[in-house]
């Protein structure tokens, strides 16, 4: 086995609202090992970024909040990590790409400042100095002309270069953890192979682990050593990329795999799509959230399926009605 | 049939400012003499590099820029210097979704709110018919009708894109330009969404112009597909065409680099050497063989490389760097 960097454990993460406490995120536990890739999909709004932004204790204020679990980064519980030492982790042992570059951004600041801002708060570098190694990151994100482009505003950037520059910033600081929401999104895929293999590249060199979040399958399958996959704010199967794409488990997976349309798929035709709609948070049950989707009624709604190692490295939480053989 | 959307050597140029005065010291050359056409209820997909230019295409065409030169005519009416008086009333005709959605929905406003306006600013409705048309939105793009009362940063990034979907469909507008509509949301949210534009197509006889990065999207949608480099469409053709048979060094290359869903899969991916260049100072010659440092660069140098009909209905650009010399000899 190797080292682990960053474990988390039955992690629950919940909004105040109107409407009461909602539970985004509810006991999701999985740890990325040093220098490995862990993946994780699901459907939209299943919680994903929420789990992502209580790692780094980024949580839209002052609605969201970690009500229960741990976060060990390196052995030390960020949960009870005060703001001015979560401060100085992020950025420099942990790097966020986020998925909505324009909120990452500064628009009111040239690209170059936002830049050399981690070479001067955490390399302890001068002006001069910073400036330069942030058009040099620029060079490594593949930014053509980036000493004329270090001097625009984020909004005089296309949707991908701007994705590109929140890359960069993630990366510049050499960190020990990537958490990359969507890094790839906005990028072709002539780019997003470029990128992809700079990141694998920096995290050969140093080691680095990372959390990526996508829902390319195509990226999951190409970058990820394990995949983690949420449903409804929690994590219904987790084990080895192979294992999630050649022998999923979980009804929610298959039906996630089956919905992607492929090249040979016939033009312009209806996707296979997953019956019903995940239901809202406000409607929260106990017993498993994909049932209540499927309209299913009785004990599978008030009491939660087991989370199980169904074989080795392999877990889901499910029920029998949806795993055969548990 | 007379087509909806009609576009002629358009040009759209940002400048560059630079130097002590701050003067202008150049253009980027977004989007450079760039010629297609829309046919009503059709989809055509766009692709291309990242920074080429397609975005600032698809504003362009709702006339959120002005262009520096060509034609764009709608619906047989030349609109590329329509004032913004005349441009109101094609909005209802003409929308765009866009490509973040955080940029395009007022957070401090209500999902009803957002979903009201374009029937505001035409003032369309009473205030009940509206009440309804919002349900009945939402329930079209698969939110929950208690959605309405919510904010927008209530929602997760591939909600809020289903929103943004409905505003654009509220006033049944006959051409949608949707710059990578289904990139925030997941496959299985995805292919509801996709299945939701091509039902919407069916019934409303929509066109759409469909910006995209993931290729079996683009083909799954379109009926002929664009490809973009630098500024300039390089290949354009039939979906099954284009996809079965790429033409230009540059899609090929796109086309080998789809990343594919299956962890045991062994590909052969064509690797894109050289720096991707500027749109600021582009080459003068093919932009593409610049790059690759192509023997053949100095031939197409101050030359026009004019897309050229290969095989029925499937142009590529006439660039001896580009093609495979069978290919160029076909086309002189
Ligand atoms: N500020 C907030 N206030 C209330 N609820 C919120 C807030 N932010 C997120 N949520 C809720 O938390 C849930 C999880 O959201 P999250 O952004 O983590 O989803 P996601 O899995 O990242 O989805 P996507 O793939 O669409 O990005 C959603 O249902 C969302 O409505
Ligand atoms: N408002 C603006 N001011 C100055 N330059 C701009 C502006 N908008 C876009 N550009 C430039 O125009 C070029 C094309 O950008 P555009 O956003 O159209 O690319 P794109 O093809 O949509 O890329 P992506 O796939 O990354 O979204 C880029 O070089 C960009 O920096
Ligand atoms: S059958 Fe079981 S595992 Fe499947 S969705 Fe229902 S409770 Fe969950
Ligand atoms: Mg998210
Ligand atoms: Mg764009």
């Amino acid at each position: 086995m190797s080292e682990i960097l960053l474990e988390v454990k039955k992690l629950i993460t919940a909004f105040d609202t109107d409407n009461g406490l909602l539970r985004a995120v509810d006991q999701v536990s999985f740890d990325v090992a040093k220098g490995k890739t862990l993946g994780i999909v699901g459907e939209s709004g299943c919680g994903k970024s929420v789990t992502a932004m209580s790692i780094v204790k980024l949580l839209p204020q002052p609605a969201g909040r970690i009500l229960e679990g741990e976060i060990l980064f390196k052995g030390k519980d960020l949960v009870s990590t005060s703001p001015e030492d979560m401060r100085k982790i992020r950025g420099n042992e942990i790097g966020v790409i986020f998925q909505e570059p324009m909120t990452a951004l500064n628009p009111c600041h040239r690209i170059g400042k936002q830049l050399s801002e981690c070479f001067l708060l955490h390399k302890g570098m001068n002006k001069k100095e910073a400036w330069e190694a942030s058009i040099e990151m620029l060079k490594l994100v593949r930014i053509p002309a980036p000493e004329q482009r270090i001097g625009d505003y984020p909004h005089q950037l296309s949707g991908g270069m701007r994705q590109r520059i929140v890359i960069a910033l993630a990366l510049a600081c050499r960190p020990d953890l990537i958490i990359a929401d969507e890094p790839t999104t906005a990028l072709d895929v002539t780019v997003q192979a470029q990128i992809l293999d700079l990141i694998k590249e920096q995290q050969q060199k140093l080691g680095t682990s990372m959390i990526l979040i996508t829902h390319d399958l195509g990226v999951i399958a190409e970058t990820c050593d394990e995949v983690v996959v949420m449903y409804g704010g929690r994590v219904v199967e987790r084990a080895p990329v192979l294992d999630i794409f050649h022998n999923p488990r979980h009804a929610y997976t298959k039906g996630l795999l089956a919905s992607m349309p492929h090249m040979d798929t016939p033009r312009k035709t209806m996707l296979p799509v997953i019956p019903g709609m995940v239901a809202s948070l406000q409607n929260f049950v106990h017993g498993c959230r994909f049932c209540q989707r499927m309209k299913r009624e009785g004990s599978v709604l008030r009491e939660r399926p087991i989370y199980k190692e169904i074989s080795p490295l392999h877990w889901v939480e499910a029920c029998p009605l949806c795993v055969e053989g548990l | 049939m007379q087509d909806l959307l009609s576009v002629e050597n358009l040009k759209i140029h940002f400048p560059v400012h630079g130097g002590v005065f701050k003067r202008q010291i150049g253009a980027v050359r977004a989007v450079d003499d760039v010629s297609l056409t829309i046919a009503p209820g059709e989809t055509l997909g766009l692709v291309g590099e990242s920074g080429c230019g397609k975005s600032t295409l698809g504003k362009a065409i709702v006339r959120l820029y002005k262009p520096n030169g060509g034609r764009i005519s709608f619906q047989g009416e030349d609109i590329t210097h329509a004032t913004q008086s005349k441009i109101r009333p094609l909005r209802r005709e003409m929308q765009m979704i866009f490509q973040d959605p955080s940029e395009s929905l007022n957070a401090r406003h209500s999902v009803r709110s957002i979903l009201e306006e374009p029937f505001l600013i035409h003032g369309i409705g009473t205030k009940d018919e509206r009440k309804k048309w919002v349900a009945e939105l939402l329930d079209r793009v698969g939110l929950p009708s208690s959605s309405a009362d919510k904010y927008s940063f209530e929602f997760s990034g591939g909600q809020r894109q289903r929103i943004g979907i409905a505003r654009a469909i509220a006033l049944k507008p006959k051409l949608i330009v949707c710059d990578e509509p289904v990139s925030a949301l997941d496959v299985s949210v995805q292919s509801q969404v996709l299945n939701l534009m091509l039902e919407l197509q069916q019934e409303m006889g929509l066109a759409y112009l469909f910006i995209a990065h993931d290729l079996a999207v683009v083909k799954h949608i379109s009926d002929r597909v664009a490809v973009m480099y630098l500024g300039k469409i390089v290949e354009l053709a039939d979906a099954d065409s284009l996809y079965r048979n790429p033409r230009h060094a540059y899609t090929k290359a796109l086309l080998s680099a789809i990343p594919v869903a299956d962890p045991a899969a062994k590909k052969e991916r064509i690797l894109l050497e050289g720096d991707v260049p500027s749109p600021i100072n582009p080459p003068r010659g093919s932009a593409f063989g610049h790059r690759m440092k192509h023997p053949l660069y100095e031939q197409t140098v101050d030359k026009d490389l004019p897309l050229t009909e290969i095989a029925p209905g499937h142009f590529v650009a006439a660039d001896p760097c580009c093609l495979t010399a069978e290919d160029y000899a076909l086309m002189s």
